[in-house]
């Protein structure tokens, strides 16, 4: 498990010539109970890797849709050991497939860093991405991550430049997160020109690395479009906001992302 | 027309924005400070802090600082006995060091000028910022007026309503006001708003951040801004006592006045600094906002420092009957001065506070902000122990004009005269 796991799915997807299809869901939405069957389902549904976001109190980077999920599971009183609680669920099911956490520093900090990535190995954790953690301060995280086997992912935005697209891709141990666009996370009506520009750029320069494409990626069409251009496509608010409303219609659509991801599909 | 008009020397000359040594390249403090940001946000703050690192030390950019204190801010603002003051203390001199008498009323103009100033230099044409008791977002407002760049500034709904003069205020100068609805509705939350506008268009927008907190420069910039206090109290001190005091106190909400009061001082290792934090109801109760008083190490906006948290790393509500200190973290280097136990931090509860407020307006004719009244009713307290030979600097961070309602409210609640004959 861990780096190694991760790196195999993105080669399993490539084989079957398509992007792996990565969904980012709310740990603990759409309650604690329920999060490991959606889990199971989604991957069921055709997911390659799933991301779970670990609720925090003022995620900086997190558009509407995401703060209201995160603040609804904190409210039901989801804590970082909960989550660890939900991960180990989810394996008790029997899926296997990479399990990234994306979460803000400060719970992992007042968790134990070390700790944390023990546990997180232990509990069946692949992977973090840790947005509030740029490069220059990742040293102990990137340790303690290495040590345990955990798959790192930075962050590569538009606004980047192509050193330091390198430098984040050697450091990402798990994928390089390119970020489709500025802003906060939240679905967009459009792909926009500096995606393609951006994921360019970052497959020229990430070498090996995976590159996966998130950050207002929501509709098939997007998913499609991105595909033959990126190693991994997440889809997040556009799915939490219907695990909010309607979890069965959110695996459903996971299943029609999936078949997007296909490199054969064309753009309707 | 650009010529500096002579002026007689005064306590603002000899001001240095490169006075205080530079924490090294990443902005730490010791264990604090940093810059904890989503990638969106590195090449902006990277950009900010290179022409921090220039402007500090750039001859040109400090005589237009200055000679906008002096002719548009009005600085040097006054340092003044208040022996009335001291006679309810019993004790120490106690020495008022007038911001509220700074252009706009608090000292939040004096960073607001400065940060403006470098965001023209840098060719912005668009500032965001936010505010808890409205002082920082009127300054902001204002010098973007006066620069010609346009404002948004983010608000607390819950700070909208007990600040409400200053809304309209800024929407005089130009600016335009964004409620925050979420969270607790006050300073924190507009501090992420504001971070949130910032990453959709970090090459376009300035953030102008009000305090010494965040992620690297601003702790950096607005204390060397915010030094204008300190150095011209030192000054005044020297001319006024013909010796420094033997301590210095002012109110921490984020930090900015009271880094700006003190470090100047801080070689100077006789004078002791004192902070006081907002304890709301007390630091035994849930309802404060005493981050280093009462609150752990972690990461805030962008900064590791003191912050309330719950064992889990989630971020507390917080509370203090003054919005400008309502916040749950604090500036990196005041964690770091804790630490070091260069200075000290007091907690300061809301009752202490309108308390040390009433008893400034009827001994010296001062309506201070609720938030500079905590640093009286410090200086209260530690005055009363101390032998009439020694002073006592603090300052009086703004007026309080902004908080007639807020005082209204707290005394109808007390069965205190409350304005309605
Ligand atoms: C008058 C006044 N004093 C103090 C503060 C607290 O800020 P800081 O701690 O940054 O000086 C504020 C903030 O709004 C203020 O308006």
């Amino acid at each position: 498990m861990g780096a190694s796991e991760i790196r195999a799915a993105f080669a399993a997807a490539a084989q079957e010539d398509r992007a792996a299809l990565i969904p980012y869901l709310v740990a603990g939405r759409p309650g604690v109970e329920e999060l490991p069957h959606l889990v199971r389902d989604v991957v069921a549904a055709g997911a390659d890797i799933v991301e779970l976001g670990v609720p925090f109190s003022d995620p900086l980077a997190d558009g509407e849709v995401i703060r209201n999920a995160t603040r609804r599971a904190l409210d039901a009183g989801v804590t970082v050991a909960g989550c660890l609680d939900q991960v180990r669920a989810i394996r008790a099911l029997g899926v296997e497939v990479p399990i990234v956490l994306m979460g803000y520093v400060n719970p992992l900090l007042a968790y134990g860093v070390e700790r944390f990535c023990a546990d997180a190995h232990a509990a069946g954790v692949d992977g973090l991405i840790v947005p509030d953690v740029p490069l220059e301060s990742a040293g102990p995280l990137l340790d303690a991550a290495a040590t345990h086997g955990l798959g790192m992912t930075f962050l590569a935005t538009p606004l980047t430049s192509d050193a330091r697209i390198a430098q984040l891709a050697t450091a990402s141990t798990g994928f390089l997160y390119a970020v489709a666009s500025t802003g906060t996370t939240g679905a967009r009506a459009d792909v926009a020109a500096s995606t393609h520009e951006l994921l360019a750029r970052a497959r020229a320069s990430a070498r090996d690395t995976p590159v996966a494409v998130g950050f207002g990626v929501s509709t098939p069409g997007h998913v499609t479009e991105l595909a033959p251009h990126a190693d991994g496509v997440i889809v997040g608010s556009a799915l939490v906001a219907l695990v909010e409303q309607d979890p069965v219609a959110a695996v459903a659509r996971v299943g029609e992302l999936a078949r997007a991801a296909h490199h054969a599909v064309t753009a309707p | 027309m650009n010529q500096t008009l002579h002026h007689t020397p005064d306590a603002l000359d000899g001001f240095r924005l490169d006075a205080a040594p530079m924490p090294d390249a990443a902005g730490q403090f010791g264990d604090y400070g940093g810059s904890w940001i989503p990638e969106l946000l590195v090449p902006a703050a990277t950009r900010i802090a290179d022409a921090w690192a220039a402007a500090r030390i750039d001859p040109a950019f400090g005589a237009d600082y200055a000679q906008l204190c002096r002719e548009f801010i009005g600085r040097p603002t006054p340092l003044q006995h208040a022996p009335r003051l001291t006679a309810q203390a019993g004790g120490a001199q106690i020495l008022l060091k007038r911001e509220d008498l700074a252009h706009t009323g608090a000292h939040k103009i004096n960073n607001a000028i400065g940060q403006a100033l470098l965001a023209k230099r840098m060719g912005v044409r668009r500032i965001i910022a936010e505010t808890g008791a409205g002082q920082h977002g009127v300054a902001t407002a204002t010098a973007c007026a006066l620069l010609g760049i346009e404002c948004v500034v983010y608000m607390g709904a819950h700070d909208i309503e007990r600040q409400n003069p200053n809304v309209l205020r800024m929407e005089l100068l130009g600016a335009e006001v964004r409620p925050v609805e979420e969270g607790q509705r006050t300073l924190t939350d507009a501090v992420s708003a504001a971070i949130r506008d910032w990453v959709v268009d970090p090459d376009g927008t300035y953030y102008l951040l009000g305090s010494a907190v965040g992620m690297h420069p601003f702790p950096v910039m607005v204390r060397d801004l915010q030094s204008v206090i300190g150095h011209e109290a030192r000054v005044q001190s020297l001319e006024l006592l013909g010796a420094l005091p033997d301590a210095v106190v002012a109110c921490v909400g984020g930090g900015s006045n009271a880094i700006g009061t003190f470090r100047p001082f801080v070689d100077d290792a006789d004078v002791e600094l004192h902070g006081a934090e907002a304890a709301g109801d007390g630091i035994d109760t849930p309802r404060h906002a005493a981050s280093i008083v009462a609150g752990s190490d972690g990461v805030l906006h962008g900064a590791r420092t003191r912050l309330l948290q719950d064992a889990d790393g989630q971020v507390l509500t917080t509370h203090s009957i003054s919005a400008g200190l309502d916040y749950p973290g604090v500036g990196p280097e005041h964690a770091q001065l804790a630490a070091t136990g260069r200075a000290t931090y007091h907690p300061v509860t809301d009752d202490e506070a309108m308390s040390a407020l009433d008893v400034l307006c009827r001994t010296e004719g001062i309506i201070p902000a609720i938030e500079s009244a905590h640093a009286i009713a410090l200086a209260l307290r530690l005055a009363a122990d101390r032998a009439a030979d020694s002073t006592i600097i603090v300052t009086v961070s703004g007026r309080g004009d902004k908080d007639l309602a807020t005082i209204a409210e707290y005394r109808r609640a007390k069965g205190l005269p409350d304005g309605r004959l």
